[in-house]
């Protein structure tokens, strides 16, 4: 799989991760990549990726208390690459209903809900992406793929079309979606061994 | 589906592989990056690190070590032994391991396990339950007790309560071993396995005694495991990873 680095790979720091898996996959693929909690950087980034494990409201308070909220906004909104990953998915919806309701960066329509009952929660391992419909992002991944998920949480867009594949856990909810220069997945592409170096190869190429 | 995993363990003592993992054309099969990163290729889940360092620098040691594994592999990974506090949690979490086990020092202090759901998520906190038969009187239901120490302290704790109390108290996943079981190669304890199972509604790793594929099916079909961890079989070649995938496959389990 040659990688040709044509941009650089910035990452959203909101200091609730570690985030060295992430950033050392980018760079075994081949591309520049940096970490950074500063706006400035945000607002001046070729690819932005915001990750996240967590609670939805801390992650919400960290990114407004360091100026990001509206960075990162303002930097999709003018037509930059941005990868949502996990919790960084469910942060580009309008709202969540973890812990109270609480507001989301509002880049997605829809809302982040609990996983049904009947089901282990959190749902944690390797599961599988039912393909909903052709995008660059999954180039490449086969149907079925397995990749790895730890989440209690999912999101449900308004327009179920946003969804690029679906994964079933009590529920079929969308594992990846998106949305012009806007995608995310719900699961860590960081943790999915081969299936997932090629999607964030596939970003890093968008 | 969800799949059912396969964990390899390995053992490390001053951020090297102890217990001599057989790979023949590694360069250096004592260093727990190559070793990993073996297994992750041939397919295994996730991966154990089970830390015995014992000098005073431990700490540093070890979070070079999850460091360098954080680098490089790009399956989850575990890493558990010697961990007391809230602080040395942070610290491997930090380093970069997705999840960490904790034993003694939960038993000790059962509040550290609700202390370290709550801050750094149910997902990442596994608590590890070494369990051993009581001696059984006649006619009597079969009990078994959870010990600390590597398995060497018994404790007045019924291990089917503990796993439900830690469970309660917001662990992410129990890495269950049946001290009766390991290095026997007889096969799991299937009854503790279920029993624990059964009474739970987090995944439960079973551990201890596998000797051959058989003992992986057994363990997740009759003893309700979600995923099953082994050492010996793997670190001696006397299967790969991908040899037991064919095998689970085979007898009907969903598998990656």
């Amino acid at each position: 799989m040659p990688s040709q680095p044509s941009s650089a790979i910035t990452i959203v720091d909101y200091k609730m991760n570690n985030l060295r898996s992430l950033e050392n996959t980018f760079r075994r693929l081949g591309y520049t990549a940096s970490v950074t909690s500063d706006a400035a950087d945000v607002l001046a980034a070729e690819k932005l990726v915001l990750p996240g494990v967590g609670a939805f409201g801390d992650a919400m308070a960290h990114l407004d208390d360091l100026g990001l909220s509206e960075a990162v906004v303002d930097r999709a909104r003018a037509g930059t690459p941005l990868l949502g990953v996990c919790l960084g998915m469910q942060l580009l919806f309008d709202d969540s209903e973890e812990f109270g309701r609480h507001r989301g960066l509002g880049l997605l329509p829809g809302s982040v809900v609990k996983l049904p009952a009947g089901v282990h929660v959190p749902h944690m391992g390797w599961n599988q992406l039912h393909m909903r419909r052709e995008d660059p992002l999954l180039e490449g991944v086969r149907g079925e793929s397995f990749v790895y998920f730890v989440h209690s949480y999912f999101a449900a867009p308004e327009d179920p079309h946003l969804a690029i594949a679906e994964t079933d856990y009590g529920v079929d909810f969308p594992a990846v979606v998106g949305s012009g220069n806007v995608w995310a997945t719900q699961f860590h592409p960081e943790k999915s061994q081969h299936v997932g170096e090629r999607i964030l190869d596939n970003f890093a190429r968008q | 589906m969800l799949a059912k995993r396969i964990i390899p363990c390995l053992d490390v003592r001053d951020g090297r592989v102890v217990k001599g993992v057989n790979f023949v054309d590694l360069r250096d099969a004592g260093d727990p990056v190559e070793a990993g990163l073996r297994y992750s290729e041939e397919g295994a889940d996730e991966l154990v690190f089970l830390d015995i360092t014992a000098s005073s620098d431990r700490r540093e040691i070890v979070g070079e070590m999850v460091g360098r594994v954080a680098d490089s592999i790009n399956i989850p990974f575990t890493v558990g032994g010697g961990l007391r506090s809230l602080d040395d949690i942070r610290d491997i979490l930090r380093a970069g391991a997705d999840k960490v086990s904790i034993n003694t020092s939960a038993l000790e202090r059962p509040e550290l396990v609700s202390e370290a759901a709550r801050r750094f998520g149910a997902q990442c906190i596994v608590v590890a339950v070494d369990a051993r038969r009581e001696p059984r009187s006649n006619g009597s239901r079969p009990e078994w007790k959870a010990y600390t120490h590597g398995g060497r302290v018994r404790t007045e704790r019924d291990a089917v309560e503990w796993a439900v109390e830690v469970a309660r108290r917001g662990a992410g996943e129990i890495l269950l071993t049946s001290m009766d079981a390991d290095g026997t190669r007889d096969g799991y304890d299937l009854e503790l396995t279920r029993r624990i199972a059964e009474s739970l509604d987090i995944p439960v790793i079973a551990s201890g005694g596998a000797g051959n594929l058989d003992h992986l099916v057994d363990a997740i079909v009759d003893g309700r495991a979600s995923a099953v961890l082994a050492a010996s079989i793997f670190h001696f070649r006397q299967y790969s990873i991908g040899q037991a995938k064919d095998h689970l496959r085979r007898k009907g389990v969903v598998v990656r």
